[in-house]
């Protein structure tokens, strides 16, 4: 049995269908990642497997409980870190805790215990009494993902639990969750939208694009899957006729792809090619007028699967529009 | 239970971190008694009366000296002598005077004939309050003026004899029972509608949400803090209100215990309804665009500030269903007639059924889902 199970799960909202035919599993102690572009369906399909939103069709099951028929058993087995931030301002950090302790009727001795300990895990303990209007949007995330831990779920959802958040915050927030898997034997689903966190801290990607499944291995396997070990981005002052047919012509070049003067040639021995692509340019009397030789990211795949860079697309409508608000047009 | 607990922990928390949207809902309704209290129902005092004498005889003379003392004692009017009654009118037209009293060229031959002599009185009639005032002290005026100096020796005339069972109340102990509700009223809107809404939409209730609390545990933890805020609210406008408003004893231990159990009972019936109108709404504009209006369907059909007899039909429908009705009649008879329990148990009755009925049917619309 898998912790996750997802199965043609389906979420629509009128004609537009925000969650399309998702079918995964998640191992027990992985940390799983769902990234896309913002509107690509991750929110909601989190949402649904943390029983917040009722799926139009298929099934997800947590710990072999169904979402939608066992869904306080899901509630009880599963940590959920929304993506707005919602500690409470006016309450100090202890509170804060201490109320969901008492949502997930902790009983007091271990509250206390419990409460301390996480606190200390997320290196809040010094600011333990101190409201949380004081803190920091990183301290506040840390927070919350220490309030999302009290009643010790065996999985863990977040979503996007480093938007927002500088680069120190972000490095920050993952160390403690990788630390956190590795002390608490977690399973951990996180949807983000930065390709070099995943990179570094996803044991397995899912890339959604509108609703749908594209690609779905580990960072290492994806990059190994798109043509070419590195990417040579390159610049010509002009282009002569057939250029193109020249650039594939190239050692060991996989594919090229063009745009104006700027061409990307995905290769798999960067340094042979690039020799060679210099020297092809001077006997052609062309200019490089700029060069880049790097290895192939995550950014890369995204862009080989789902034909286009991260780029923001429709929201999902809210679940119940104000009847105050006009339609846009 | 303990979960109830928790989401009543958590919203007291706050309340006692940031009081000052529920001490803003205690000083409106003050504001409202002191100001309206003392605004409405004072007796009206030096309204300007022109006075034209056309005739100039001794009666005239006489009536003249009568409306002097009224001027010189009851201060209801002043009296203006004009020579000519067209100057007169024009200064009432212009809002200069409130009346022309007109006394005619014959009144005097009349009088001394044994006719009945008119005087006329010109009245600015824009402003009933004045006017009713003006025309009932000329009435009373003229019947010491008609009796005989040598009375009959049997008076025929039937009587009127009025017997007042309570203390006189001035209008702003009238208004009280009224602020008291609306101070309630007050805290479970801001309580039960604005920060409801305001923290749904911030998503703190997706927080609740992944929990595994039950429908009816989030409502009644809703429902109780929201009630605790406007009980507060309540008893700080008894005590405070009625030491205002001028009530005999306002300490009374044992009145404030009953006054407790009315304060308690409107403030259930008032955030449930709440509850119910904010169940389904998520945009945080709603109940701030609502306030209005419900404040002024609620709180005017009930009785607070005018009696409901006055009411047209319609208008009675409201007050039969409106929750404030029965909290307003409740106030009325324990703070102004010092009744007991039994005299208002249909009152308390009827706010419990309401707090029931409603909570039930927000529980009905309540969605666990976002």
């Amino acid at each position: 049995m898998f912790d996750v199970e997802v199965e043609k799960l389906t979420k629509c909202f009128g004609d537009f269908c925000a969650v399309d035919a998702l079918t995964f599993n998640v191992e027990h102690g992985e940390i799983f990642g769902l990234l896309g572009p913002n509107g690509a369906g991750k929110s909601t399909l989190i949402r649904m497997l943390t029983t917040l939103v009722p799926p139009t069709s298929g099934t997800g099951r947590i710990f072999g409980f169904d979402i939608v028929h066992d869904a306080n058993k899901v509630r009880q087995s599963i940590g959920v870190i929304p993506q707005a931030m919602t500690s409470d301002l006016d309450l100090t950090a202890e509170e804060n805790m201490s109320i969901f302790a008492k949502l997930y009727s902790i009983p007091r001795d271990k509250r206390r215990r419990t409460i301390r300990e996480l606190l200390k895990a997320v290196d809040l303990e010094q600011w333990a009494d101190k409201p949380v209007k004081m803190f920091s949007g990183g301290m506040r995330r840390r927070l919350e993902i220490a309030r999302g831990l009290v009643h010790e779920p065996k999985i863990f959802f977040l979503d996007e639990p480093t938007t927002g958040l500088d680069p120190v915050s972000r490095v920050a927030v993952w160390e403690m969750l990788s630390r956190l898997k590795r002390e608490r034997d977690l399973t951990i689903l996180v949807t983000t939208h930065y390709m070099d966190e995943a990179d570094k801290l996803c044991d397995r990607i899912a890339i959604v694009d509108h609703g749908k499944l594209v690609a779905l291995d580990s960072p290492l396997k994806l990059k190994a899957s798109i043509p070419g070990k590195n990417i040579l981005e390159v610049s010509f002052s002009e282009i002569p006729p057939g250029w193109e047919n020249v650039l594939k012509a190239l050692p060991e070049v996989a594919e090229v792809k063009g745009e104006d003067h700027v061409f990307r040639i995905s290769s798999n021995n960067g340094p042979r090619t690039t020799t060679e692509l210099l020297e092809s340019a001077r006997a052609a009397g062309v200019t490089v007028t700029s060069l880049s030789v790097q290895s192939t990211t995550l950014d890369d795949v995204f862009v080989h699967y789902t034909g286009h860079q991260l780029r923001d697309a429709l929201q999902a409508p809210p679940a119940s529009s104000s009847p105050f608000m006009l339609p846009h047009r | 239970m303990n979960r109830i607990w928790a989401i009543i922990e958590r919203d007291l928390r706050r309340f006692r971190r940031s009081p000052t949207l529920i001490i803003v809902s205690m000083i409106m309704p003050l504001v409202q008694l002191v100001v309206l209290g003392n605004a409405f129902g004072g007796k009206i005092k030096n309204l300007k009366v022109g006075v034209v004498d056309q005739d100039h005889g001794v009666p005239a003379v006489k009536l003249k000296e009568m409306f002097q003392a009224v001027a010189a004692n009851a201060r209801t009017f002043d009296t203006i002598p004009y020579t000519d009654q067209a100057t007169a009118l024009r200064d009432l037209r212009e809002g200069r005077i409130n009346g022309v009293l007109n006394i005619p060229p014959n009144f005097s031959r009349e009088t001394l004939a044994g006719a009945s002599p008119r005087i006329a009185l010109v009245e600015d009639n824009t402003d009933q309050f004045s006017a009713t005032a003006l025309e009932g002290t000329l009435n009373q005026l003229l019947v010491p003026y008609n009796s005989k100096s040598i009375q009959p020796r049997l008076t025929p005339n039937a009587t009127l004899s009025i017997v007042e069972i309570y203390p006189y109340v001035p209008y702003i102990q009238f208004l009280l029972p009224g602020t008291i509700v609306l101070a309630i009223f007050v805290s479970a809107m801001i309580g039960g509608g604005i920060i409801y809404i305001d923290d749904k939409a911030r998503g703190l209730h997706e927080g609740y949400l992944v929990t595994p609390i039950r429908k009816l545990e989030l409502i009644m933890g809703f429902n109780l803090s929201g009630a605790i805020k406007a009980v507060i609210a309540g008893l700080v406008l008894v005590t405070c209100g009625s030491i205002i408003a001028g009530i005999p004893d306002p300490l009374n231990i044992l009145r404030l215990a009953r006054l407790l159990i009315v304060v308690m009972a409107t403030a259930l019936a008032l955030i449930s309804m709440m509850f119910l109108l904010m169940v389904r709404v998520n945009d945080p504009l709603v109940p701030r665009a609502i306030f209005g209006v419900l404040n002024t369907v609620l709180f005017f059909p009930s009785g607070a500030v005018y009696p409901t007899q006055s009411f047209p039909a319609w208008m009675k429908v409201i007050t039969t269903v409106d929750p404030m009705t029965y909290a307003v009649h409740g106030f009325k008879e324990l703070i102004l007639k010092k009744t007991g329990l039994l005299a208002i148990s249909y009152d308390i009755a009827y706010l419990l059924g309401f707090a029931v009925l409603t909570m039930a049917a927000a529980t009905l619309l309540f969605r666990r889902t976002l």
